[in-house]
């Protein structure tokens, strides 16, 4: 049988592709530096490879799933349903682009072996988290996610950066706690379950009808802080002091995208959204996701700091997949997820601009960056682009997100839902749109604060390529959204099965 | 080989090599070497035993309780034997190369921080002269023998079946520590070493008086003849208080901890590493011994509680402890006293049916998880001493660049301490999570997280320091790599160990003491086991009963004595333990809550197969 080999091979194969080369790069020397970029790029390569050979088995009908003893009556559990699927191959491209970025924005820097050995690390708590089929796994890769993603932030090692650092794990440590008070309730309730479509909580809805509520809570309260939901979203712009690159995996691939995986998988995979609706714990939650909508955007507009504004951004935009979440209905469950994927794709083109006008030109901030468009058009294009799909301009990918919300919340009658909106895309774009007008139409200053050269092209070809192809996919993504190879048309594929007969 | 053979392995090896290194002292590591491999044979074999066929009992000598001496292998006592054996076998690498690259080592951390610490420190410096003295060939002279001595004591300690005999390996393991702490030399590990000294007496002499009054009152020593013997009375719960308040001291409970800082954090590394690891749970083996397995008729939910409660303080205070040590070792030693803890509140979580061996295995888990971690970081500090030639905490920024090894191994540890998933510590705190709910407890809950938090606090004090990069960063003395690769593989078993969480409760089921196993939920919770009618014979007749169990009747066997004397002859499942009950039903209660617990997890695994595909 093709099916027991390919499962037995494929999931741990994602899985070790990552965490093998972190392995190894950790013992790596320092100053050997091509073999490292070579493991690197290997470990991605092989990933991508193991992804799309998943894909094509789902594609035919394969199921993917491995267990394996744990802790006592509860199995340590890999599986690959439609939702994991997305985050996954999300995860796995995302992560190519952003090793290649790395290699280059970190040429020359220190202790290499130990930031890409731990970079790789994160990308296997990332994909463990996609591929986790019961909670206490997913807790076990949202913790490793935590601890492996630490020593990025304070790579630098500066007292600011250390600052950060543990801002970072002070919130979620804290989150993660109540997250395991919560994991470890639900399956003394429920016993050790799989995550399910439509939920698994069908028997206790009417016996545990407070615990349930009560648990949900626990679990937003845990999730929450890597999404970043306001009030717990303070560590996010802290966490600016990580290179480029780290903010980049942190913003669109890994943690603040594992936080709203997560609240997208108790909401669906673990509850069931109409179990949620009926237990009337949906509502608050889509409050909150406004609140921090609303919140993040106007933050944003008053940060000088390109990475600090950018942060904010994400904590808004990421409130879009919850918002989604919260209200129930195919339209608005297809906006939040789809927004999963062109969140991420449009937030890491935005910090690998950033980053490049920091390498490049030693500029950090918004009113520095007057005509970087003349000294770096293909950054800036494609910065461009990913700052017009956040504020919805069609037909770029944020734009097909926020048709779905605002028709989901009609259907569902939360017509306030659609105010929300429309408040943000306004925001979004008062906060875009000045950086782009400075970069095309000012003139650049005489000198720039830090200029770095790099060869024939604007800068290292290696930080050109990245943007240039996530921009791309953004492109894609909203054009092509209703063919049958696009982020929409896989999740139409999970709505069908959340809401179908 | 077989059970007598591997157990009397376990106790002469290392008694013998003990004396060899002693009376030649060249060839102390050689010689722990091979002993550290025959004990590990041994223990493989005697592992994959008693997983096949229960527990295992013999006396040795042919002399039976009361009288002579028995060794028995259960599934805590072997699992006590592996972590020991763990812990043992990286101290014999980890030893040489520290002992033969370092001075005394507490006299350079003394001299730089004398005005910040405890009181004993304003005390004379140390004497360079001692130090010349006291120097190296010294204290590779008598590390090996009294390693090896207290890896004995260890060893008969974990295979003791009377309460006599406990007392006997425990004096052993304390003189051994004592004496290991004083191995340091300097004022400070002296001093440490005295308080410890007459700590540890004090306390055997506590435990010494309850063993006589046990012994006055039921007329026997042997644990499993307690479990039966034992009636509530004035005389018993004295002679149980008193035990317990030694234990309770030699084990460190708070507020008896004050003996553990100064001495674990004086001592040289690999020695720390043994106190932390493995020397304080001892006392807290026998405490589970006597409290779940002799006198479980004794004990009220009161006193467990109560326990429980010192547990709770200890986490709490412990950690708060730790958090503002300006010494590296102090902070891991105060550590330990938090840790510790967590093990103490295995005793109201595991005294009731209800998810009794969660708990049980959980809090044990949890020791090992220790065991490890602790392990690791204390050979850390042992490497960071001897590179930086300190442990100041705020002094350390930047040690990942000269060490990246061993702060490697000093982060995974602390996941463990933190109990973060899929560590092993977290396996353990999963556990008793798992069992407070179960039962409603949900103080103990609390606790158990706010001490995760407080444990993640003082180990990022710790990487905080050592990620911080500096301008001109300290040149190390270079640290021989078997030194910090040690600690790192048992980091990564602290950590790697949670995906063995399954096996080691399976283990631990192996004759798990009735009060723990049993999971019928129809009886009143809080009715302890062996307080339960005892078929035939009334208690009178069998405090008085002297004369040998062979001419018993079958249904009045105390527990834990394999039904026919000679083991060899009935091998399979007839030597699994019977339990107070006698008869068909014993030997069920004994299988039945692994079995059930494998059927739960198959129903698991089902289940969650189940999820994704349908």
């Amino acid at each position: 049988m093709v099916g027991v080999n390919a499962h037995q091979v494929i999931l741990p194969g994602i899985l070790l592709s990552s965490f093998l080369t972190g392995v190894i790069i950790f013992f790596l020397k320092e100053e050997k530096h091509r073999l490292r970029t070579w493991l690197n790029l290997l470990g991605a390569g092989l990933k991508l490879v193991l992804v799309a050979a998943l894909l094509a088995g789902i594609f035919q009908g394969q199921h993917y799933s491995l267990t394996m003893d744990f802790l006592p009556g509860i199995p340590f559990a890999l599986g690959a349903d439609a939702n994991s699927v997305l985050f996954v191959t999300l995860s796995t491209v995302l992560w190519f682009w952003t090793t290649l970025y790395a290699v280059g924005y970190l040429e020359d820097s220190p202790h290499r072996s130990r930031f890409f050995g731990f970079f790789s690390l994160c990308v296997t708590a990332t994909t463990g988290i996609a591929l986790s089929a019961n909670l206490v796994t997913f807790l076990v890769f949202y913790e490793l996610l935590t601890v492996s993603t630490y020593p990025l932030v304070v790579h630098r090692g500066t007292r600011e950066a250390m600052r950060g650092g543990r801002m970072y794990l002070a919130y979620t440590l804290a989150g993660g706690t109540v997250l395991l008070l919560a994991v470890v309730w639900f399956c003394h309730l429920a016993g050790p379950v799989g995550f399910k479509e439509r939920g698994v909580i069908e028997v206790l809805m009417v016996s545990h009808r407070g615990q349930l509520q009560m648990l949900f809570v626990l679990f937003m309260a845990g999730i929450g802080v890597k999404a970043a939901i306001v009030p717990l979203h303070g560590w996010l712009p802290k966490a600016m002091v990580a290179p480029a690159p780290v903010s980049a995996l942190l913003h669109a691939v890994a943690v603040v995208k594992a936080g709203a995986f997560g609240i997208v998988r108790v909401v669906y995979d673990v509850y069931g959204v109409e179990n949620a609706a009926r237990l009337g714990v949906l509502q608050p939650l889509a409050v909150a996701a406004a609140v921090t909508i609303l919140y993040g955007s106007t933050r944003a507009l008053f940060q000088d700091e390109l990475k600090k504004r950018l942060a904010f951004s994400t904590v808004s935009q990421v409130s879009y997949i919850v918002l989604g979440a919260a209200i129930i209905g195919p339209l608005a469950t297809l906006g939040g997820l789809v927004h999963l994927v062109h969140q991420g794709l449009m937030k890491i083109t935005l910090f690998f601009g950033a980053g490049n006008y920091a390498e490049t030109l030693g500029v950090h901030r918004v009113s520095e960056m007057n005509g970087v468009g003349r000294r770096m058009p293909l950054t800036t294009a494609a910065f461009s682009v990913a700052a017009l799909g956040m504020i919805g301009v069609p037909p770029l990918a944020g734009a097909i997100t926020k048709s779905y919300l605002n028709q989901g919340a009609a259907a569902a009658g939360e017509h306030w839902v659609g105010l929300v909106l429309t408040a943000s895309s306004l925001l979004n774009a008062a906060y875009f749109l000045p950086i782009l007008y400075r970069a095309w139409l000012l003139s650049p200053p005489k000198n720039w604060p830090h200029p770095h050269h790099f060869g024939p092209w604007e800068t290292h070809w290696m930080l050109l390529a990245a943007p240039l192809v996530t921009a791309a996919l953004v492109i894609w993504a909203g054009v092509f959204a209703d063919s049958s190879f696009s982020p929409l048309a896989w999740v139409k594929l999970i709505v069908a099965r959340e809401y179908g007969p | 080989m077989t059970f007598p053979r591997t157990g009397a392995l376990l106790i002469l090896m290392p008694l013998a090599a003990a004396a060899l290194a002693f009376a030649w002292p060249g060839h102390g590591r050689a010689l722990a070497r091979i002993s550290a491999a025959a004990m590990t044979a041994a223990l493989a074999a005697l592992t994959r035993e008693i997983m096949a066929h229960g527990v295992q009992m013999h006396r040795v000598g042919g002399w039976g309780a009361p009288l002579g001496i028995e060794l028995r292998a259960d599934g805590l006592g072997v699992f006590m034997l592996i972590i020991a054996a763990l812990i043992g076998v990286a101290v014999t690498l980890y030893s040489p190369s520290y002992f033969a690259s370092r001075q005394p080592e507490s006299a350079p951390a003394k001299h730089n921080d004398s005005r910040q610490n405890t009181p004993s420190r304003q005390a004379a410096p140390p004497t360079a002269k001692s130090r010349d003295e006291d120097g190296q060939p010294h204290r590779t002279r008598y590390f090996w023998p009294l390693f090896l001595f207290l890896w004995t004591a260890l060893n008969a300690l974990f295979l003791s079946a009377d309460i006599f005999n406990l007392y006997v390996a425990l004096e052993l393991l304390g003189f051994g520590a004592v004496t290991l702490v004083a191995l340091a030399g300097g004022h400070e590990a002296l001093t440490a070493a005295m308080r410890y000294l007459w700590v540890s007496l004090a306390a055997s002499l506590f435990y010494l008086l309850g063993v006589a009054l046990v012994y006055g009152r039921c007329a026997t020593v042997d644990l499993p003849s307690l479990a039966s013997k034992a009636q509530p009375g004035p005389a018993l719960w004295v002679a149980l208080a008193l035990m317990t308040g030694g234990l309770a001291a030699k084990a460190a409970l708070f507020p008896m901890h004050f003996w553990l800082p100064p001495a674990h954090a004086n001592a040289p590394a690999p020695v720390s590493a043994l106190l932390s690891a493995l020397v304080v749970k001892g006392p807290v083996y026998i405490l589970l011994r006597l409290w779940f397995e002799a006198f479980h008729g004794l004990i009220t939910p009161a006193a467990t509680h109560a326990l429980g409660a010192l547990g709770a303080a200890a986490i709490l205070w412990g950690s708060v402890r730790a958090l503002v040590q300006p010494r590296l070792k102090l902070l891991v030693a105060y550590s330990t006293v938090a840790q510790l803890g967590y093990v103490f509140l295995l005793f109201p979580l595991a005294a009731s049916p209800e998810s009794g061996l969660a708990a049980w295995s959980g809090g044990l888990m949890f020791l090992g998880a220790h065991a490890c971690a602790k392990t690791a970081i204390f050979l850390t500090a042992g490497n960071i001493l001897h590179a930086a030639g300190h442990d100041r905490i705020r002094d350390l920024d930047g040690i990942t660049h000269a060490l990246p090894i061993s702060a490697f191994a000093f982060g995974l540890a602390g996941l463990s301490l933190v109990g973060l998933p899929p560590s092993s510590g977290f396996a353990g705190k999963w556990m008793l999570l798992s069992a407070s709910l179960a039962q409603g407890q949900w103080w103990w809950i609390a606790v158990i997280l706010a001490g995760s938090l407080l444990a993640a606090a003082y180990v990022l004090r710790v990487l905080t320091h050592a990620f911080t990069r500096v301008p001109n960063p300290l040149t190390p003395k270079p640290v021989p790599p078997v030194m910090e690769w040690t600690a790192l593989a048992l980091a990564v078993a602290a950590v790697g160990l949670g995906f063995a969480a399954h096996g080691a409760a399976e283990l631990l089921q192996v004759g798990a003491p009735n009060a723990v196993a049993s999971r019928d939920n129809n009886g009143p919770p809080a009715k302890p086991a062996s307080a339960q009618p005892q078929p035939q014979t009334p208690p009178e007749i069998r405090r008085l009963d002297s004369c040998p169990e062979s001419t018993l009747p079958g249904a009045a066997r105390p527990p834990h004595e394999p039904s026919p004397p000679d083991r060899t002859a009935h091998p399979g499942a007839a030597q699994r333990t019977p339990g107070p009950k006698g008869g068909h039903e014993l030997s069920e209660a004994g299988v039945q809550p692994r079995r059930a617990a494998i059927c739960l997890a198959r129903q698991a695994r089902r289940r969650s197969a189940g999820g994704w595909s349908a």
